[in-house]
C-alpha cells in the first residue's frame, strides 16, 4: 500500500492545519494529515510552529480603548440613565 | 446582565465595555478607514445598546446582538465615507488565493520524486526566545499588519479565545470563510515569527 505521505504533499498539508485544528476535516483527510505529520520532519515542525504561534497569540493582552473613550461612554450612560 | 443593564446598573455597563471594546474596535476597522472613526462607531454602538436594551428580546446572545449593532453602524459609516464595504474580504476570501507558505519553499509540482514536498524545511525555533517580550511584540506587529478582516478574526479567536461560532456570528460570515480568514492570519503570524526567530539567530 502506498503511504499517505505520497497522497498529501507538504504544500497541501500546510493549507489544512487550521481545518485540522478546528476539527473540520473529514475522517479520511484527518487520518492522512496525522499520518503525514508523524512521518515528515518538516511538516511535524511546521505543525508545531503553528500551535506555538496560536499559543503566543493567546498570550497577548487585549488592547484598551483608552480611559478617555471610557469616560465619555460612562457620561453617555449617565445621561441615558437619567432620561 | 441584561436585567442589570435594564436596571441602569453602571458597573455592569462599565464591565461590558471593558470586555468588548477592543474587539468592537477591531471589527469596526473592517469597515471604516481610520481608528478615530472606528472609535466613534464603538461609541455609537454603546449608545445603540443602551437605547435598545429595553427592546432586546434575547433571541441571540447579548454579545451577538451588540456586535450586530456595531456592524450595522460601521457599514453605514463606511459607505458614507465612500469606502466600498469589503464584501470580498469577508464573504468571498477564496476569491483571491493566498498561500500559507511561499510556494518557492516547496519542490515544483513536476518534480519526479517529491512534488510539493519541502525544499526548504522549517527550522526549529529556539525555545528560550519564544517567551521573550520581543517575540510577543513581533506577533503584535504581524497582527497589526494583517488585512482588517483577517485581523478581526484572529483577534476574536486567538487573542480573546472566542469560539468559532461566536466569531462567525459577530462578523456575520460563514463557518468556512471564518476558517479561511483565520488560517491566513495564523499562517502570516507564523511566517513573521520564523523570519524573526530564524534569521536573527
Amino acid at each position: 500500500m502506498s503511504t499517505s505521505i505520497e497522497q498529501l504533499s507538504c504544500q497541501e498539508l500546510v493549507e489544512l492545519v487550521t481545518d485540522y485544528l478546528e476539527g473540520a476535516l473529514p475522517d479520511r483527510e484527518r487520518d492522512s494529515f496525522e499520518h503525514h505529520i508523524d512521518r515528515c520532519a518538516g511538516c511535524h515542525e511546521y505543525f508545531r510552529q503553528m500551535r506555538e504561534t496560536i499559543e503566543l497569540t493567546g498570550s497577548l493582552t487585549v488592547a484598551d480603548v483608552g480611559p478617555q473613550a471610557e469616560a465619555a461612554l460612562l457620561a453617555a450612560f449617565r445621561d441615558w440613565k437619567n432620561r | 446582565m441584561i436585567a442589570a443593564l435594564r436596571a441602569r446598573d453602571e458597573r455592569v455597563f462599565a464591565e461590558l465595555m471593558r470586555m468588548y471594546n477592543a474587539s468592537l474596535l477591531r471589527v469596526a476597522l473592517i469597515y471604516v478607514a481610520t481608528r478615530a472613526v472606528a472609535e466613534d462607531v464603538v461609541q455609537e454602538t454603546w449608545i445603540g445598546v443602551l437605547n435598545g436594551i429595553d427592546r432586546f428580546e434575547g433571541r441571540s446572545s447579548l454579545k451577538t446582538w451588540i456586535f450586530r449593532i456595531l456592524t450595522n453602524i460601521a457599514k453605514t459609516r463606511g459607505q458614507r465615507e465612500g469606502r466600498t464595504v469589503p464584501f470580498s474580504a469577508l464573504e468571498r476570501p477564496d476569491a483571491v488565493p493566498e498561500a500559507a507558505v511561499d510556494p518557492d519553499r516547496f519542490l515544483p509540482p513536476d518534480h519526479e520524486r517529491w512534488p510539493g514536498h519541502w525544499a526548504s524545511k522549517p527550522e526549529p525555533w529556539p525555545e528560550e526566545r519564544l517567551l521573550a517580550a520581543e517575540t510577543r511584540a513581533v506577533v503584535e506587529r504581524a497582527i497589526d499588519q494583517l488585512p482588517p478582516a483577517q485581523r478581526a478574526v484572529i483577534s476574536l479567536r486567538d487573542i480573546e479565545g472566542w469560539s468559532s461560532e461566536e466569531a462567525r456570528n459577530a462578523l456575520g460570515i460563514s463557518e468556512t470563510n471564518q476558517r479561511v480568514l483565520l488560517h491566513r492570519a495564523r499562517s502570516k503570524v507564523r511566517q513573521a515569527l520564523e523570519d524573526y526567530l530564524v534569521e536573527a539567530r
